[in-house]
């Protein structure tokens, strides 16, 4: 049991289905996989079996630029579960992608400085089992 | 605006256990015992309840009341899953149900071993609305409310020049108010400097922004109107009630204006069916899960604009006797953690006159508020 605020919480798996399928095995790919609606063309993360512009079901998917600039930013100091004890601090930033859908990756690059704007590129590493593969982030 | 629900529906009866870190008791049993006690308070008999509204994500339906209380006919039943907003909402679900005369004296309980109880997260796939986040960010490390909720307050912070200062505020008048009340579990004073310096959880949010975990129970009862001004108890009549939904409600990081919760569409609803303005209002319990996500709602109700909610915290006095009275009872992040419930008891007791040390002088209008499950936003105003 944690004190105030910091209960230890199960870690978690993707559980790909046919909607998300794509993107993880894009991941592990070493590609950004983006769902753009067939219809009406318009790009959605995260993914999900509408297109809320259109309301068509038909989809493709496309592979994103990995170019994009800061949101905003979290730095945990405080692992939820003992597997992320180790990466301890991890900076989770909230990226705004150029194909203007936003996407959350943990940044790997220590000579960043962070502000609102900042240019960042998307990489890959797996995960610490390798049993997925996730989206980090670099300078640009 | 539609006068809607306008006090066509009332709190007659409110009751709560004593808040723990190590209840001892089952969560049924928590709930058992603070809706008897509501029960008791409105003057009440078990067999005069026939509606109850059961927490979402809990672990009772409303079967378990009957089987408990002995509920001879139970006509309604509802949930709002909404986390910690539900209370609020269950409220408006409540309130809908006696106006139509569907039920006329609608329990709503909450209870949990919030501390001493097992894990939390086992289950956070499974759970509808947080099947998104489940699937895309908690894989990454990224679990808790805290680390989640962070991205919001950074780039509060970053746009409006907001301060890690202007959140102790919130949590060191929390504190003072929790100092007075004797069911509360955190008592010690807190300075600025021991906020400044508490472990940082998610930064920029610290130990001490964050809400406690607790064991405890606490349950209301919501009466029609007109059967509640024979009750026993000054009613709490309900004003204005209404509940709103965050654009991208399922992932923080896709809404539009991240630092926007649901609570700025429920506002307008619940001020306009009130028919007030917000000088009126003389206490305010708002849901603090996080000192941000107070300083935010602030802002979203309407007390300042967006991004304002520095300034007006600076500027604005918070304690029992202050220019806004806020959260008299110390709250989630120094009474105890029943899920917003805890709040609700306590603007009744402030509008019966019945909240001891903290007792806002005169108090005859007042606003609570839930917030949860990642944006969802709650809002009730209630007068003596
Ligand atoms: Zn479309």
């Amino acid at each position: 049991m944690g004190e105030q605020g910091t209960m230890e919480i199960e870690r978690l798996y993707p559980l790909p289905n046919p909607d998300s399928q794509p993107y993880w095995d894009g991941l592990r790919d070493r590609r950004l996989m983006l769902q753009q609606c067939a219809d009406c063309g318009s790009i959605r993360h995260y993914p999900r079996p509408v297109c809320d512009q259109c309301y068509s079901m038909e989809v493709h998917w496309i592979e994103a630029s990995r170019r994009g600039t800061v949101h905003s930013w979290s730095v945990s100091h405080h692992a939820f579960h003992p597997s992320f004890k180790a990466d301890l601090p991890t900076t989770f930033v909230t990226v705004d992608l150029e194909e203007n859908v936003r996407l959350v990756g943990i940044l790997r690059d220590p000579e960043v400085t962070l502000s609102i704007g900042t240019a960042l590129q998307v990489g890959f590493e797996d995960a610490a089992d390798g049993a997925f593969s996730i989206p980090v982030l670099f300078a640009a | 605006m539609s006068d809607g629900l306008f006090e066509k529906g009332a709190i007659t009866g409110i009751g709560e256990t004593a808040y723990t870190r190590g209840s001892g008791k089952s969560d049924t049993a928590l709930q058992m015992e603070a809706s008897l006690k509501a029960i008791a308070d409105a003057g009440l008999s078990p067999k005069d309840i026939d509606g109850v509204v059961p927490y979402a994500s809990g672990s009772t339906v409303a079967e378990d009341f009957i089987t408990n209380l002995g509920l001879p006919d139970l006509r309604y039943s509802a949930t709002t899953p909404l986390g910690g907003a539900s209370c609020v909402a269950g409220i408006q679900a409540a309130v809908s149900a006696v106006a139509t005369g569907l039920a006329n004296h609608v329990l709503i309980p909450i209870g949990r071993n919030g501390y001493s109880g097992s894990r939390i997260g086992n289950r956070v796939q499974q759970m509808p609305q947080f099947r998104t986040i489940g699937e895309y960010e908690m894989p990454l490390g990224t679990l808790a409310p805290a680390q989640l909720y962070s991205h919001m307050a950074r780039r509060h912070m970053e746009l409006y020049g907001t301060k890690s200062e202007h959140f102790a505020k919130i949590a060191m008048n929390g504190r003072k108010h929790a100092a007075m009340n004797d069911n509360a579990l955190r008592q010690a004073p807190m300075s600025l400097d021991d906020h400044q310096t508490s472990r940082m959880i998610a930064d920029p949010l610290r130990l001490f922004d964050c809400c406690l975990e607790s064991d405890g129970g606490a349950a209301v009862i919501v009466s029609a109107s007109e059967r509640a001004k024979d009750m026993v108890r000054k009613p709490a009549y309900i004003m204005g009630v209404a509940e709103g939904h965050p654009d991208s409600p399922s992932a923080i990081t896709q809404r539009p204006d991240i630092t926007t919760l649901g609570t700025a569409k429920a506002a307008p609803r619940a001020f306009g069916m009130a028919g007030i303005t917000h000088s009126d209002i003389d206490v305010a319990e708002i849901y603090d899960c996080f000192t941000y996500i107070v300083l935010c709602q602030l802002e979203d109700l309407g007390f300042c604009k967006k991004g304002e909610g520095g300034d007006f915290v600076s500027s604005t006095s918070f304690g029992f006797d202050g220019d806004l009275p806020l959260n008299t009872h110390g709250g989630l992040l120094s009474q105890a953690h029943i899920v917003g419930m805890n709040h609700v008891v306590e603007l009744v007791k402030q509008l019966r006159g019945d909240a001891g040390a903290a007792q806002v002088k005169g108090a005859r209008i007042g606003l609570v508020t839930g917030y949860g499950d990642m944006g969802d936003g709650t809002v009730a105003i209630m007068r003596s």
